[in-house]
């Protein structure tokens, strides 16, 4: 049975979170009504990247993509563009800057500088479903390599491609390969890491959601290159639609044979099981990760030996992100030099951001290594939001640092990244406008490392307590400017001396704030003022007799009345109360409440 | 320490739960997941039958359950509460909106409201960067929530 | 083996490939610091959790500083460990461990023998730049160890110990980040976990994190009060080690002068628990004799192997982890038991002395007997059989505070009755000597005819599982020895999967016997000093005239005087127990 067009639903976490669900039962409720089923397909995508818009609705063939789509629009949509064929432009996308709708989704801004290989099919296909897969090159790579390559020549290609680690090393992936393929075993194992754990990154649940085949189809790849039989994905049990539908994905691989014993009558197997974190950002770290599996505390151990040479189960093992799985069947079928013909010298290829923050367009995205950063936040990411000036963009998560105004221009790549005092991460990248105070960042990210540190060695355990107590002080206005020597001093010992990558890299967000941000932290100490008006301790709020015209909104928002006043006259507030929850300035339409 | 007893279906469904994984060391963390979904939590008892069927030290069970944020001691409350604190939430203020919880509910991080009703927890990033700062309540998620909503979110549910 | 060549600060060194840097600069006289690792090579026992990150060094072509303790040595390899970044580093580690311990070292009871202390010192630290939260735990104060988690370093030795090697699993590794420390689940207490007070957690911790419960106050307040009649007992491995203490070598005994000095303390009666060790043989030895006879006459409701019941950690490990198999041990007392229940009651008779006015001291060179002391079947109306016991640590501490020059104290002998022993008594304190003296008197009794050689040189040594067949003049007894919990599971194992061989096991908990006992002068894992202490036991042994404990005199005396014969109902009543399924 054939369809006239589908109605591609995003069926991500983001946009399930906004009803996506019941549009698209809605949908299907209606096109039976109108007897339409039979010719009209409604399809849950993975996620199209651009959550700001959601939930995001597309019809095939045309291309049109509807944006903030409410369950109620859904009869509209139907009766409109698919019966009468005319385009409901109110739920069109408007550019912000000229306001004029836009249909096709490839003359959005938003999608005009990415490149998409590693998010490929999401949002294009069923990802529950194994032949929408198959129809776009799915598992011909697979059969590729088990039929006409040795495993040597798959390790060679993708060592070719320049393809490095996406989960924040960017070790060159070919050579862990061949790392792990040297060691003699009756036993190897690949593992998908699939632990996001970065705050605020979201690239590896949209691949997994979007497009499980892939991760299936490259760790099948993966094991036969290497001598492995025994593929484990170590997925956040935080994820349940990614779990679910990697689920189907094994199960459906299994049913075509393409998975399991002898595949493609090669005499190759390979089987997958899913393994669940539970809910630890450090098991991230490979070798934590390995002790997870097996049932320990997941606390890392000391490299040589690498998982190479002994890993699960003291196995031969090659653990790789998924989004580094998910770029090797492409690789595979296009070639290395189409890959490496893309991105920079050190970094080929492209790279999935979660683009979060203060900024426009919200989402994620894919772009080809050297992508500058201005490029990213202004022409993808729409600019700042609320006309607000830019501050500094924080990449890397909490190994990563804070970069500025003067950064913007840096093609984006492992070793620029570096270079300028941060690093590529797994894939966060966050947008911060004037109003955020980089001292309190940096205490953000401390918090989360405090939080997450496995306690296993002393700096990362008690050093990093240390640097975020050090940045209370700061953020209170107790801070002293031998306060700033230590935290200096304390970073570079943390970053010599603690045991996993995590440790070595947790005071990057200290020290790039430090050097980008100088001025704001000497304001704290030496001034006790926060510029950004950020630090609670350091300020409070005012109501301006000038400006207030006595409308009441800040005094009935006031979660704890400490707002008063007669109608038609000035409010003021009473600071004793005041909890500086900040509802009154967001409320205020006169501007007439300030934070000194 | 009050001592609790677990319903020996439940304890059941537990051995039934070790037996499928073979009794084996390395399927613990699955192992706690599905006792956490059975019981809710993972009290005391709970991790010594593990312990037992698995033949491991009981403090070697509870030095796991102790490690892994996922995993709880405590009975979560009929309407848990969690407030996205990934970093995107974070920069669009999702600490006041903790705040406010913590102020309305009158309990911190990780407890329970006396009549068990609400528990508050953050998490970190539900993947709704778009629609941040996310709530998320049970499986409901509310988004782009400022301090004035907290109140109205936990009427909804009282 | 390979051999590689690298130069570690000025020093070109040749080592063998696989070594680590820390080892290779010992080996050259370079001592880099540490506080985490712990190498006790004798024993097989290695703690490498790298983790307290002080024995960093730097590589040259390495970003980051090296753990010296895990990083290997290769060929042409150049390390500073001690160049200015690395002890800043160094410098900065210490002072952020010392943010989080307390600074009451004048009344910490590792004062002195603190490696914190020690390196605190050596590197001059003078003030802690880091203020902040510190952790606060609860102290614990358990018969028998002390635990103040307030002190620990997480260096996670004691995990090793309690794990690894003795695999009781009462300590663990809990909670994550500043919050992670070592406790038993759900951070209970030691005496509510399935601790069994072996005390080589005690034995390995750096710092004063765990501690032995000194009872020498309480001992001084008893030697001071003139109402009391204090009297003493001395364990067998006691005499081997606490010449240590004193400058003596490992493997000195120092049986005359400690009598000596005991007496010089104030006791009443210097006696000895080898005279009880004597008497447990010929308990334990008819028990076993009559399980084995009944067995091999076809009675089905004895089970074999008979297990050695001397050691209280050993009992508490059954107790807690083997309940199904109670009925196997010996009902036997442990020696310090028997000589309780001997002193306050024949003894007590014979002097003409209240029970209640009578304090039995034992000194013991493990922490469990503290605990097994206030065990309620080892006491009469609330009053127990043996009051507590001291380590030979705290024994030590107690003879340097009284201003006791040891070293020339003239010896002395015992007093009697209870004082007297034989040399089977007094290799109890080695692994394999219980076997061995047990061995002495059960083919004697057992065969009717004198026994050719007493040296039964295939039970010795500190081989961690050991396995001998002894002709009983046709009768083939097959006997089996462990020491350290972890190789007494494996025995038990064995037992419960029906496969096990043996007629006899005996269980040490301790690795070494009695001789490592966690209450005993650290011997750092050096296995040379365990061997020199049980070779002073040999030794001892071989220089006295009576060889078998059925030939102590005193014994012989006490049966015919007070409890006719072995395993009669006095003696049953007395010197024998039952055992309790303490499973969690």
């Amino acid at each position: 049975m054939s369809y006239n067009m589908h109605i591609l639903v995003c069926g991500g976490t983001g946009c399930q979170a906004s009803s996506s669900k019941t549009i698209i039962s809605r949908m299907n409720e209606y096109l039976k009504e109108k007897n339409l089923d039979k010719e009209v397909q409604v399809i849950a995508t993975g996620c199209f990247g651009f959550c700001e818009q959601g939930p995001i609705v597309k019809i095939m063939p045309d291309n049109t993509f509807y944006t903030q789509v409410k369950p109620d629009d859904t009869e509209e949509i139907i009766n409109e563009h698919i019966i009468k064929g005319r385009k409901v432009s109110r739920l069109l996308y408007k550019e912000p800057e000229h306001h004029n709708p836009v249909s096709d989704s490839k003359h959005i801004e938003f999608y005009k500088k990415q490149l998409r290989i590693a998010l490929r099919n999401c949002g294009f296909i069923d990802p529950e479903n194994i032949e929408e897969y198959i129809a776009r090159e799915g598992y011909t790579a697979l059969a590729k390599c088990l039929t006409e390559m040795t495993p040597q020549e798959v390790i060679n290609e993708i060592k070719l491609s320049g393809l490095r680690g996406r989960g924040g090393g960017g070790f060159p992936t070919g050579l862990k390969w061949e790392f792990a393929s040297k060691y003699v075993a009756d036993q190897k194992f690949v593992v998908c890491n699939a632990d996001e754990g970065d705050p605020g990154a979201f690239m590896d649940r949209s691949i997994m959601e979007g497009d499980p085949h892939s991760i299936v189809e490259a760790m099948a790849i993966c094991g036969y290159s290497i001598g492995a039989n025994k593929g484990l994905v170590y997925i956040r049990a935080e994820y349940p639609l990614a779990i679910k539908r990697l689920r189907i994905a094994i199960k459906q691989a299994e049913d075509y044979g393409l998975l399991g014993e002898n595949i493609f009558g090669t005499g190759f197997g390979f089987t997958i099981e899913i393994r669940y974190g539970a809910g630890a950002f450090v098991c991230g770290e490979e070798t934590a990760l390995i002790h997870s599996m097996e049932g320990h505390r997941g606390e890392p151990t000391t490299k040589p030996p690498f998982p190479a040479e002994s890993g699960y189960l003291n196995k031969p093992t090659n653990v790789n992100n998924v989004e580094t799985f998910a770029n090797v069947p492409v690789i595979l079928n296009k070639g290395a030099k189409w890959f490496a013909s893309i991105g920079t010298e050190g970094s080929k290829g492209t790279k999935v951001f979660a683009l979060a923050g203060k900024i426009n367009n919200v989402g994620l995205i894919e772009v080809p290594m050297g992508t500058t950063l201005r490029e990213v936040i202004y022409e993808i990411g729409g600019g700042i939001k609320n006309g607000k000036k830019f501050k500094a963009v924080q990449t890397g998560g909490p190994s990563g640092g804070c970069l500025t105004e003067t950064h913007l221009d840096t093609p984006i790549d492992f070793d620029n990244l570096i270079k300028v005092g941060s690093m590529m991460g797994s894939g966060g990248m966050i947008v911060m406008d004037e109003s955020d105070c980089m001292v309190a960042v940096a205490k953000f990210y401390l918090d989360f490392i405090v939080e997450e540190s496995c306690g296993k060695c002393t700096p990362c355990r008690v050093g990093n307590k240390r640097l975020y107590e050090i940045l209370s002080k700061i953020t209170e206005g107790k801070g002293t400017m031998e306060d700033l020597d230590n935290l200096r001093n304390l970073s570079h010992v943390i970053k010599d001396t603690a045991l996993c990558g995590l440790g070595q890299t947790s005071p990057n967000p200290i020290l790039s704030t430090i050097d980008n941000f100088y001025d704001e932290f000497v304001a704290h100490i030496r001034d006790h003022r926060c510029p950004a008006g950020k630090c609670k301790a350091l300020l409070t709020y005012h109501i301006d007799s000038q400006l207030c015209i006595g409308c009441t909104l800040c005094a009935r928002n006031c979660p704890t009345n400490a707002i008063a006043g007669e109608r038609k006259s000035p409010h003021f507030i009473d600071t004793e109360k005041c909890i500086k929850c900040g509802t009154c300035i967001d409320k205020c339409k006169f501007n007439a409440i300030s934070i000194r | 320490m009050p001592e609790i007893k677990l319903p020996q279906n439940k304890v059941d469904q537990l051995l039934a739960i070790c037996k499928e994984h073979g009794n084996q060391e390395g399927e613990l963390i699955n192992i706690l997941h599905k006792a956490q979904q059975l019981f809710g939590y993972l009290p005391d008892k709970v991790q010594c039958i593990v312990a037992k069927e698995l033949g491991i030290p009981v403090s070697k069970v509870y030095g796991v359950v102790s490690f892994y944020s996922f995993f709880t001691m405590k009975p979560k409350g009929e309407h848990p509460i969690s407030v996205c604190m990934g970093t995107a939430c974070y920069v669009r203020g999702s600490e006041r909106i903790l705040d406010e919880f913590k102020r309305l509910l009158n309990i911190n991080i990780g407890e329970t409201t006396p009549d068990g009703k609400f528990s508050l927890d953050s998490l970190r990033c539900v993947g709704a960067c778009g629609l941040a700062p996310v709530v998320l309540v049970g499986e409901k998620v509310y988004g782009r929530v400022t301090p004035a909503d907290v109140e109205r979110i936990i009427k909804e549910f009282e | 083996m390979e051999k590689i060549s690298l130069q570690i600060d000025q020093h070109q060194i040749e080592t063998e490939r696989g070594t680590t840097i820390i080892e290779a600069a010992r080996k050259s006289g370079i001592e880099i610091p540490a506080l985490c690792y712990m190498n006790l090579e004798g024993m097989c026992i290695k703690n490498q959790p790298s983790s307290c990150r002080i024995c960093v060094v730097e590589v040259e072509g390495r970003r980051n500083l090296a753990p010296a303790c895990a990083t290997k040595c290769e060929n042409g390899m150049k390390v500073r460990t001690s160049s200015m970044r690395v002890l800043n580093a160094r410098k900065t580690v210490m002072e952020l461990i010392l943010s989080d311990h307390p600074h009451d070292c004048l009344i910490c009871a590792k004062s002195g023998s603190c490696q914190l202390q020690g390196l605190t010192n050596k590197l001059r630290i003078r003030e802690v730049p880091f203020e902040g939260e510190r952790n606060r735990f609860e102290k614990e104060v358990s018969p028998s160890i002390i635990r103040d988690m307030n002190k620990c370093i997480y260096c996670r030795r004691c995990e090793t110990m309690c794990n690894d090697v003795q695999t009781v699993g009462a300590l663990g590794a809990v909670n994550r980040g500043f919050d992670a420390t070592i406790s038993p689940a759900f951070g209970n207490k030691l005496s509510d976990s399935e601790c069994t007070f072996c005390g080589q957690c005690v034995a390995v911790c750096p710092v004063g994190a765990l501690t032995e419960n000194d009872y020498t106050n309480r001992l001084i307040d008893d030697l001071n009060n003139p109402r009391k009649t204090v009297i003493v007992q001395t364990a067998p491995a006691v005499r081997a080690a606490l010449g240590e203490e004193f400058g003596f070598a490992p493997g000195t005994s120092v049986t005359g002068k400690m009598a000596s000095a005991l007496r010089e303390l104030g006791f009443d009666k210097v006696f000895d628990t080898d005279f009880a060790a004597d008497l447990t043989i010929m308990e334990e030895g008819s028990e076993v004799l009559a399980r084995l006879n009944a067995f091999l006459s076809g009675d089905k409701s004895v089970k074999l192997p008979v297990l050695t019941s001397c050691c209280p950690a050993w009992v508490n490990f059954f107790e807690y982890q083997f309940p199904d198999m109670l009925d196997i041990p010996s009902t036997a007392r442990s020696p310090q038991q028997m000589f309780g229940a001997i002193a306050k009651t024949w003894w007590t008779e014979k002097m003409g002395i209240k029970r209640e006015d009578l304090t039995v001291v034992s000194i013991m060179p493990c922490l469990a007997k503290k605990y097994e002391c206030g065990r309620e079947e080892f006491s009469e109306n609330g009053n127990p059989d043996v009051d507590y016991s001291i380590s030979t640590r705290e024994l030590a501490g107690l003879i340097k505070r009284a201003n006791i020059d040891f070293r020339s104290l003239p010896d002395s002998d015992f007093d009697n009755p209870l004082g007297e022993s034989t040399g089977a008594s007094v290799i109890f304190g080695a692994t394999g000597g219980v076997m061995e003296a047990a061995l002495r008197t059960a083919y004697e009794l057992h065969t009717g005819m004198p026994l050719a050689k007493l040296d039964f040189e295939e039970v010795r040594g500190l081989q961690g599982i050991k396995r001998a067949v002894v002709d009983m003049n046709g009768f083939e007894l097959k006997v089996g020895i462990a020491h350290g919990l972890g190789n007494a599971r494996k025995l038990l194992n064995e037992i419960r999967r029906g496969e096990s061989v043996y007629h006899v096991i005996e269980i040490m908990a301790c690795p070494g016997g009695c001789i490592g006992g966690g209450g005993q002068p650290l011997h750092r894992g050096n296995s040379a000093v365990l061997k020199a202490r049980s070779n002073a036991l040999y030794e001892e042994d071989r220089s006295k005239p009576l060889r078998k404990s059925h030939e102590n005199p005193y014994i012989i005396k006490l049966y015919e005087d007070f409890l006719g014969k072995p395993l009669s109902e006095k003696a049953h009543h007395l010197l024998h127990t039952h055992y309790f399924n303490k499973s969690k």
